[in-house]
């Protein structure tokens, strides 16, 4: 079934009676070629990846709950390719690529919407510091601008320019940064993996491994043990969990990262915006409501919910940046479990056993990445080699010293 | 979430800074090598479930606590000085 505006239309003359489900439910086979090990937005995008790229045949993607239950649906849909160092530039750009032409690759509506994003300065090291940043930008080709006081105010004049501790003093630009339907994504990844004969097991939990001389053979699950000649795993806040059943441990903390939604306004913020003074960032999605987030709660948690402190952080750090929203009325707030990394980057690699592939150390910017993600991981789980803009993204960086601290944190999880 | 401080009792976690499992209070020996600081500064259990992990009463009296907590449902089960604590997390 493939989705056209005459498709619509069509369907509206009859009723819309003959929409089928995007995607089978199809029992598991008793062997993979290759077995995913979480069925989230990186585990399905590599799903795709690996039938429509990689030409593999055999793919199944095992999800414990059900799709886009998991962080692909609990983050702030921003996308962006705005970092600085080397070792990941390259490839969030080329995640950005991928986010422009996935929509027409997945023939699937994810309200990819090239907005922009603008990362305000408040300081003068930290204009000399964005500037860097935006020479990074564009060594990689993503594209920077960096806009002084006046450039900022003529896009959003009602921001705070004259807080006496933060003021504005210009920022730097994105234009092809902006946001995604998060929803859309995964159910457009489903789609497009099931129509290309992926299994997409859901309710299927991954109770353990079956490792024999240092290789594995398969996973035991809830609905039984399935071999596989390969084992990707994409499973975000429960790496630990599930790489402890491999018997591995992991340069991983997990940690709560709570987000917020505001009641619906008119149209008020048309980009992204972060305040370079706190952590807090903000876009306003097409139903109208304020989406915005901040930092982690900063403890080790797995319970999807976040504490007090750090709402009363994210608002007030909303109410420095822009004062107007003050009397607006929060409707939801909720929390995911991130993969926290020691150097807050991530890690798409094989491991120490045979077989089996780790993808995760995403932090909280994991949505961003979902597209090169999948490609990179399956890039690596079909040629046994790192896709050329993921070769730093190693599991053993840590020991050889390599690290990639785009913060500069050091191996403290909670502060990247 | 409360801390129960064992000097000061219930106290605001927002007092504290976090700094993580407490095992980090068994720091390898100097000639341990390479590998073994390597596991020591890189690598964590990161249990769902019962966690003893190290707070630091920043804005209190400056005591480092191990605090015993549920990752999974965020209550705190107790807490104890850290210099009070044989060898660091058991």
């Amino acid at each position: 079934m493939k989705f056209s505006g005459l498709k619509v239309f069509a369907e509206a003359l009859k009723g819309h009676t003959g929409w089928k489900p995007l995607w089978r439910n199809p029992e598991p086979k008793a062997e993979y070629d290759i077995v995913i090990v979480g069925g989230g937005g990186h585990g399905m995008a590599t799903a795709y990846f690996l039938a429509e790229t990689f030409r593999e045949a055999r793919v199944a993607v095992i999800e414990k709950g059900w799709l886009g239950s998991g962080n692909i649906g609990r983050n702030t849909t921003i996308i962006r390719s705005n970092y600085l160092l080397p070792g990941n530039q390259p490839f969030y750009e080329m995640s950005m690529k991928l986010w422009e032409k996935m929509e027409q690759d997945l023939n699937f509506n994810a309200m990819v919407s090239q907005r922009g994003i603008l990362n305000l300065i408040h300081t003068d090291a930290q204009r000399d510091a964005y500037r860097r940043r935006g020479n990074a930008m564009h060594l990689s080709g993503a594209g920077a601008e960096l806009l002084d006081r006046e450039g900022v105010r003529a896009m959003y004049p009602w921001l705070n320019f004259d807080n006496a501790r933060f003021p504005i003093k210009g920022g730097l630009m994105q234009r092809r940064a902006g946001t995604a339907r998060h929803d859309g994504v995964i159910w457009g990844y489903a789609r497009a993996a099931d129509q290309r004969g992926v299994d997409i097991l859901q309710n299927c939990e991954v109770t353990g491994f079956r490792i024999e001389g240092g290789r594995v053979l398969g996973v035991e699950t809830s609905k039984g043990y399935i071999g596989a000649k390969k084992v990707g795993v994409a499973v975000a806040g429960s790496t630990s969990r599930v790489m402890q059943m491999a018997g591995l441990r992991m340069p991983i903390e997990s940690h709560v990262l709570q987000a917020f939604v505001s009641e619906g306004l008119k149209p008020l913020v048309d980009g992204v915006i972060t305040f370079g003074a706190g952590h807090f960032y903000i876009s306003q999605s097409d139903k109208g409501g304020l989406v915005f987030g901040g930092d982690i709660d900063g403890y080790n948690s797995y319970a999807q919910r976040g504490n007090l402190p750090v709402v009363e952080e994210v608002l007030e750090s909303g109410m420095a940046l822009m004062p107007r929203i003050g009397r607006t009325r929060l409707l939801r707030m909720w929390g995911g479990i991130m993969d926290m990394s020691m150097d807050g980057s991530p890690i798409i690699d094989h491991t120490p056993v045979q077989g089996l592939y780790l993808n995760a150390g995403w932090c909280y910017g994991g949505f961003k990445a979902t597209p090169a993600s999948g490609y990179a991981f399956a890039h690596l789980l079909s040629t046994d080699r790192p896709e050329a803009t993921a070769t730093a993204y190693r599991l053993d960086r840590f020991a050889r010293g390599h690290l990639i601290d785009e913060r500069g944190a050091g191996a403290q999880p909670n502060l990247h | 979430m409360l801390i129960p401080h064992p000097l000061l009792g219930l106290r605001d976690a927002a007092e504290f800074t976090y700094l993580g499992d407490a095992a980090l209070l068994n720091r390898p020996d100097p000639g341990a090598g390479e590998a073994a600081f390597c596991d020591y500064v890189y690598l964590r259990d990161n249990p769902a479930g019962v966690h003893r992990e190290l707070w630091y009463h920043e804005q209190g009296d400056r005591s480092w606590l191990v605090v015993t907590r549920n990752t999974l449902t965020h209550e705190i089960l107790g807490a104890e000085l850290a210099r009070d604590v044989k060898g660091g997390a058991a």
